[in-house]
């Protein structure tokens, strides 16, 4: 058995034991990533010299009998959203295409704490907008199971990179579902916490009532594994939890009478058949292992696309203004500006319109237009569009002010369900992987894959996808479970159970 | 209630970012079908609800008062597009 077919607490044991180096470990992955990453595609850079040496660190250290951290010689590769001191963070933008992060955020200060051996960058969305990954201006993802289909997003490359096994945990966010639709798409495990769970510091904004980073693997054991790495309370982030973050040790601990919900709102029409059908056996594995079935409701749930559709652009808009080409980032030719906008002013003075040439932008405005039309994709461009006009003038009221009444009436339908049972689980996606380019002419498509997975970001419900089946053309079907705020350990409690019982976890894409 | 190339147009300005003719026409549909379908929040009945903002509702969350590393001028300036080691450098804000 190859060293990249372990799971991670496995390899973790290995390493304590002495029975593997983290050299080898790490040169084991990074010759799958020189082999299969021109195909797949998940990692936008990847720096073998600087992982092994971080490896080859840590195995001196531990040789000495120092004391190590719970990732000590773990491989792990992050999106490219969080900041990293020195290092390029891209977002998958022309914008910050050459932009290193002065300094680090918490969760790549806690992952170095942790030991973890850091093999690079994972590709994703633009600025995390984006459900397919096709919305990156750097590179192409595919999805290992199917090279033709798409392996979700915004998080396609930490998704794909832990299905082709060149790492065996990586780090996602999940703002709508960017985390969970990937994780479904590409049959692998992965978790959004409780918002506030895992510290924002350092990472770039998209939209920050919804933004949450979380951990994504191949099990529930190796996701515990991780997320105890790198949630719990930071002071730089004021919207983080100051609460304890659960006992993980109990992770392969059965829930006695476990109640799981299941909504009819989720298995409502456009719903795939195979999918209704995987996670309807789901059910009933639960059901074999004593859990019992009640029938919930999430009556406001058909309108949290469109709630969600009008609060993330308009954060976005806001978060997005930083991006001026004053700062950071891209600033397109001033003197190509500056010479376009004389020649403009000139033409409309000698057509003798006066007013019209008043009008032109100032140089500095035109420099910001500029460099950000430029630099921006067409889906950031119409996220920013879509913002600024629900938070202009007239329309404040009934989009954005709206959309915030109705997030409540969605945590309400939450907080009424977690009365009743303990995890609401339901499909993550209405479909398996699509098509790469199938959707990218129709944004509105595009958003409604969002349908079950949004919810849990409005309201902050922790939810995590896991692998539940195949369709016929052989592609992996995702299991979404959901739980009260705090309740991560209830999450991968029951996911253990599940994954004790089943092996679609454990099965591999032929690369 | 339909959204015009004009109103686009507006919104572009505000937003900071310049359109080209095609970008305006792709943007002025696609933004029409995205506000069309966000219309349905309007069929909500929020009379009694307070609006939601954040899905953890903690307020005043201070940092102790007291002074703490933070970045060098040098390194707050080495990302930027065009710095003079003092400050940012921008076209001229008054006239040309």
């Amino acid at each position: 058995m190859s060293l990249t077919s372990l799971s991670a607490v496995e390899q973790s044991r290995k390493l304590q034991a002495g029975e593997v180096s983290a050299v080898d470990l790490a040169r084991a992955y990074l010759d799958r990533i020189d082999e299969h990453n021109p195909g797949v595609g998940a990692f936008l850079r990847y720096d073998a010299e600087r992982a092994l040496t971080a490896a080859r660190h840590i195995d001196e250290r531990r040789k000495a009998g120092e004391p190590l951290g719970p990732l000590a010689g773990v491989p792990v590769a992050v999106k490219d959203i969080l900041a990293e001191q020195g290092e390029r963070t891209t977002c998958a933008s022309r914008m910050l295409e050459e932009f290193r992060a002065p300094y680090d955020s918490t969760v790549i200060a806690r992952l170095k704490a942790a030991d973890a051996v850091l093999l690079g960058r994972l590709n994703m969305d633009e600025f995390a907008m984006g459900g397919s990954t096709e919305n990156s201006a750097l590179g192409k993802t595919s999805n290992p199971w199917d090279l033709k289909c798409s392996p979700g997003g915004s998080s396609g490359g930490s998704a794909a990179a832990v299905a082709a096994d060149f790492a065996p945990l990586t780090i996602g966010t999940d703002t709508g579902g960017s985390i969970r639709q990937p994780a479904a798409f590409c049959g692998i495990t992965g978790m959004k916490p409780t918002y506030g769970r895992v510290s924002r510091f350092g990472l770039v904004a998209f939209a920050s009532s919804l933004d949450q980073v979380g951990p994504m693997a191949r099990s529930a054991e190796d996701l515990a594994l991780l997320y105890g790495a790198i949630a719990g309370h930071d002071p730089q982030d004021s919207t983080s939890l100051n609460q304890p973050i659960g006992d993980l040790s109990t992770i392969s601990q059965p829930l006695k009478g476990l109640r799981i919900g299941y909504a009819k709102e989720h298995f409502a029409a456009g719903l795939d058949g195979e999918v209704d059908e995987a996670v309807r056996t789901a059910l009933k594995v639960y059901e074999a292992l004593g859990a019992t079935l009640v029938e919930v409701s999430l009556p406001h749930s058909k309108y949290a696309v469109a709630t969600y559709y009008v609060i993330a652009p308009c954060e976005a808009s806001s978060n997005l203004a930083r991006y001026d080409g004053v700062h950071y980032g891209y600033r397109s030719d001033v003197a190509k500006i500056t010479a376009e906008l004389s020649a403009q002013r000139a033409a409309l003075e000698e057509a003798g319109e006066r007013r019209a040439a008043e009008d032109l932008d100032t140089p500095l405005v035109r420099m910001y237009r500029q460099s950000r039309s430029e630099a921006f994709g067409p889906e950031v461009k119409r996220r920013i569009m879509l913002g600024t006009y629900a938070l202009s003038a007239g329309y404040y009221d009934a989009y954005y002010l709206k959309a915030l009444k109705v997030r409540r009436l969605i945590r309400q339908d939450f907080d009424k369900v977690f009365e009743q049972v303990d995890v609401l689980a339901g499909p993550t996606t209405a479909t398996p992987a699509f098509e790469l380019g199938s959707l990218v002419d129709d944004p509105l498509a595009m958003y409604l894959v969002d349908l079950y997975t949004v919810s849990a970001n409005l309201a902050g419900v922790p939810a995590m996808s896991l692998p539940c089946g195949f369709s016929k053309s052989g592609l992996p079907i995702g299991l979404q479970l959901q739980a009260k705020p705090l309740a991560e350990e209830t999450l991968l409690r029951a996911a253990y159970m599940y994954q004790n019982e089943t092996e679609w976890h454990l099965q591999r894409p032929a690369l | 209630m339909s959204l015009t190339a004009a109103d686009v147009e507006k919104v572009a300005l505000l937003s900071r970012l310049m359109l080209s003719p095609e970008e305006l026409q792709s943007l002025t549909s696609e933004m029409a079908s995205i506000v069309e379908y966000v219309d349905q929040l309007a069929e909500v009945d929020t009379s009694d609800v307070e609006p939601m903002a954040h899905a953890v509702e903690m307020h005043n969350v201070t940092k102790d008062d007291a002074v703490a590393q933070s970045l060098s001028r040098e390194q707050a300036l080495a990302t930027a597009p065009k710095h003079n080691n003092e400050g940012y450098l921008v076209p001229a804000v008054l006239g040309d």
